[in-house]
């Protein structure tokens, strides 16, 4: 009998610590932290801006004329915005990710999109989930095919875990551990009530026992016990950046994690709506990297934004936006060179719906975390070659 | 323990069930060549055709022949809900013009209402899935609200989600053919997917596209071209914005000649699903949607291809598909027994029917099932819920195991099960509203102090004679649909078994 076996017999793990409430702790020996060897002790951390924000009105052209014109009602006054460029300036509300900027570790990628652009949310947010083409249905993640080609080792305590979410978005999919929580303390708590089992021939079966087992061996590694110096901010998102540091800190080793801000599908009068939702990820974000400082994390950690498309230019009759295409995301951490990437919006150069045309492949950004964050092979998982953003420093 | 194991090892106590029962339906045993189903395949049956049978319901079943069975699940079917609707199910809609001088507080107040109207009538959704004679009539309703998938999210008047319903149960083991062309008219339908307002200057494709992919021939089947020319067929199928009712507006009709999938006239929407229920493909595609309810995930493609003749010969009689199915070898066959995952809905109206727990107040068990994933009037998207091993993630398995742990702790009960929605609905990611609604809700919880039931008399039930190993085998059989991961043990006490049982993962399969 070998020393894995041997252990597995006896329900125990060595340097895990026991708990009386886990059933049956069943896997091998693990480091307290990653190896350095492991490309997965590169973290990223998604963060869906559901409901699509408005790109126009985070990242303003404010040079271009046609921007106030086509918002007459809901433009951001050039007085008013945080300079990123002689042409380009953020959303006063993205104050807190000034300081990013100006250290340099925050990318702003302008044009982000796909080809024959879909503009129904649970269609398109598929699209950047599976990172398929428009008319191309696939059903694991793009995060998911990641992981089932080249998984986690095995003593992280999940590939991937999903926080303030039932929905696994790109994570969905089979051969990958994949844990959604919404806090860390509960989910220690009700891990309890997870059962082992075995079962070789019912699929259905063997996928309940997995995920009974995913629980217990992810609650067997994590931990609240580290104290943060850093205040998060007091709101949903907040918590989900709270809980987010909390896994970074229980060292667990995690290679991915995604959190979710909600409510930026803004059809009607969106000024006030929009304002708030921009202060809460900026604060959110601005604590993450604060919390992941003190953790010594930060240099280690990708944070990027995404969201299934962007919205209209043309405002609509409500003083809201529209279902729209191309869209500016942002991508920050230690090792990310700050700058502004792709191409300003082409106001322009509108289609026939009035939509903007996308200047970078959303891809791209997804080769970029494969290729350059986790030392992957890209072509594999997107089915095709897709050119890394020159956006990390080695 | 194996399946198999499991089923041999109850072998002699199924036998003597099998006896008791026949001797008490002398008739129907002796007219009937078949031979009768017995226990285990009428628990199986009942659970796949209902919300999770008790004792009594699946002895009386286990007396039939297959067929007898079948019959006796179709003979009883409903067109009509028996539980009283609410009220305002027959409101007419705000008038435009009054719609218009609303003030931007009256508006919202509004939109609660509706959202207020939704939840009750999901808890009179669920009170008849509980006290309905057939739980059949009720899982095809849901079969077709999934099928048909419509959600209260963009249809913000109630009461046309209550009319779809009332159709859908009305159709949902009559004819599929009649069933879609009320679909295609149903308002509620109309709204969702764009419809009403499709003019013949600039059609909407969504309801041409949804039809063809997700109603009838499944993806892949038919072209883009095909899309725009059906979509122009479906211009004027509208609603009446004063009675809420369908209504057909000539003047925005694309008279026109359009060509699909093949068939070139000046073609109607009626001629568009006339089209596509001649093509085999849509009988196929229903027959594996049908499948995979009610057999196995993985349907057999030469039996689906003989059912799926057979229902497009019929003129897509969907009582008699299903009576095809529900005789098959393949639905009884033990490979295929257990291998299908409870849904939230059956999850938590099984766990309320099975084991008689009863409360006026329904609210509660809707919001677990919807914080489990399934929120009825509310797909997620016009796909429906994707089911199947999507129900469980890490999020949800707990979510369930929580729910059940509750319900099921000796110590504190329904009360405190349900005061800690906040807790579960924290962890499956759907938080409830904070402020006014948020209020509500545990107003609702707190008044759960009503419910009743009464585990431990629900156990002893199942020991006769202080015969406890038999009486835990028929318990195991009648809450399980295979041998559980860890039998309870021997020494414990009849309502210990039943907490044992639920909690473990196989109660999470049908």
């Amino acid at each position: 009998m070998n020393r894995r076996h041997f252990l597995k017999t006896l329900g125990i793990a060595a340097g895990v610590p026991l708990s009386g409430s886990l059933h049956g702790v069943s896997w091998a020996a693990s480091p307290a932290t990653p190896p350095a060897g492991s490309p997965y002790g590169n973290l990223l951390i998604l963060v869906e801006l559901k409901g699509a924000n408005d790109g126009l009105n985070s990242v303003i052209p404010f040079a271009n004329p046609a921007y106030a014109s086509l918002r007459p009602r809901i433009a951001i006054g050039r007085d008013q915005v945080l300079m990123l460029s002689e042409r380009e300036g953020m959303h006063p509300s993205l104050k807190p990710l000034m300081a990013l900027w100006e250290k340099k570790e925050l990318a702003v990628v302008q044009g982000l999109g796909y080809p024959n652009p879909n503009l129904s949310h649970f269609r398109s947010i598929e699209i950047w989930d599976t990172a398929s083409k428009s008319e191309e249905y696939l059903d694991a993640g793009w995060l998911a095919r990641t992981f089932a080609q080249a998984p986690a080792p095995r003593h992280f305590a999940a590939d991937g875990v999903v926080v303030g979410s039932s929905d696994m978005g790109p994570l969905s999919g089979q051969g990958v551990r994949t844990i959604a929580l919404a806090d860390t303390a509960q989910f220690l708590r009700t891990a309890r009530l997870a059962r082992p089992g075995a079962d070789e021939r019912n699929p259905a079966l063997k996928h309940i026992l997995a995920v009974e087992q995913e629980i217990i061996h992810a609650a067997s590694k994590l931990n609240t016990n580290f104290t943060f110096k850093t205040e998060f901010p007091r709101s949903a998102f907040g918590n989900q950046v709270r809980t987010a540091s909390q896994l970074v800190a229980s060292k667990a080793g995690i290679a991915t994690i995604r959190l979710t801000h909600n409510g930026y599908d803004t059809h009607a009068n969106q000024l006030g709506t929009h304002a708030n939702l921009l202060k809460d990820l900026a604060e959110g974000i601005a604590a993450l990297q604060s919390a992941l400082t003190e953790l010594n994390a930060w240099q280690s950690t990708l944070v990027m934004t995404y969201a299934e498309f962007g919205r209209r230019p043309k405002e609509n009759q409500s003083g809201g936006t529209d279902h729209g295409t191309a869209n500016v995301h942002f991508v920050t951490g230690g090792r990310v060179k700050g700058g502004l990437y792709g191409e300003a919006p082409a106001l322009d150069r509108l289609d026939g719906n009035g939509n903007l045309p996308f200047a970078v492949d959303f891809r791209s950004l997804y080769a970029t975390v494969i290729d350059q964050w986790w030392r992957g092979d890209s072509s594999r998982v997107l089915g095709g070659k897709f050119a890394s953003l020159d956006l990390l420093r080695a | 323990m194996s399946m198999k194991n499991f089923f041999s090892r109850f072998g002699p106590p199924l036998l003597g069930v099998l006896l008791s029962t026949a001797a008490l339906m002398p008739l129907a045993h002796a007219q009937s060549p078949a031979p009768a189903i017995g226990v285990d395949a009428a628990r199986h049956l009942l659970n796949r055709t209902g919300f999770a049978a008790n004792d009594g319901e699946i002895r009386t079943f286990a007396a039939l022949s297959r067929a007898e069975a079948a019959d006796r699940l179709l003979e009883t079917t409903r067109l009509e809900a028996a539980q009283k609707p609410p009220a305002w199910v027959n409101e007419a809609p705000i008038a435009p013009a009054r719609l218009q001088a609303m003030t931007q507080e009256e508006r919202m107040a509004e939109l609660r209402r509706n959202v207020e109207h939704a939840f009750e009538l999901r808890e009179w959704w669920f009170r008849e899935m509980l006290t309905t004679a057939s739980p059949l009539t009720e899982k095809m309703t849901l079969f077709w609200h999934n099928h048909f998938a419509t959600s209260q999210q963009k249809v913000r008047f109630t009461p046309l989600l209550y009319q779809q319903n009332v159709m859908l149960r009305r159709n949902a083991l009559g004819n599929f053919g009649s069933m879609l062309r009320q679909v295609a008219r149903d308002p509620a339908m109309l709204i969702y997917l764009d419809a009403a307002n499709s003019r013949k200057e600039q059609p909407n494709e969504n309801f041409a596209r949804e039809v063809m992919e997700l109603f009838t021939l499944g993806e892949g089947q038919y072209t883009e071209k095909d899309i725009k020319e059906a979509a122009r067929a479906f211009t004027g199928w509208s609603v009446d914005r004063e009675t809420g009712q369908y209504m057909f507006r000539r003047g925005i009709h694309d008279y026109g000649v359009k060509t699909v999938l093949g068939k070139t006239g000046n073609l109607d929407g009626d001629q568009v699903i006339d089209v596509l229920l001649r093509k085999p493909e849509t009988a196929l595609f229903l027959t594996r949607k049908l499948w995979r309810e009610f057999i196995s995930p993985l349907p057999d493609e030469a039996a689906v291809a003989r059912l799926a003749a057979e229902f497009r010969d019929s003129g897509y009689n969907i009582a008699k598909v299903l009576r095809a199915m529900l005789v098959s070898d393949a639905f009884y066959a033990m490979e295929n027994r257990a291998t299908l995952i409870k849904s939230p809905v059956e999850l938590v109206v099984g766990t309320m029917k099975q084991f008689e727990i009863d409360t006026p107040n329904k609210r509660p068990f809707v919001l677990a099932s919807a914080l489990l994933g399934q929120n009825v009037f509310a797909p997620p998207n016009v796909k429906g819920w994707p089911g199947g091993e999507a129900w469980i993630n890490s999020a949800t398995l707990l979510g369930r195991k929580q729910l059940i742990d509750r319900l099921f702790r000796n110590e504190d009960r329904m009360e405190v099960a349900m005061r800690n929605m906040d807790e579960l609905a924290a962890m499956t990611g759907n938080p409830p509203p904070p402020g006014r609604e948020g209020r509500q809700q545990r107003l609702m919880e707190r008044q759960m102090g009503g419910i009743r039931w009464n585990l431990e008399k629900w156990a002893a039930g199942f020991v006769r004679d202080g015969r406890n190993a038999e009486g835990r085998e028929s318990m195991t059989r009648v809450v399980l649909a295979m041998a559980p991961q860890s039998p309870p043990a021997a020494t414990e006490k009849p309502a210990d078994w039943a907490r044992q049982l639920v909690t473990d993962p196989a109660y999470q399969l049908k």
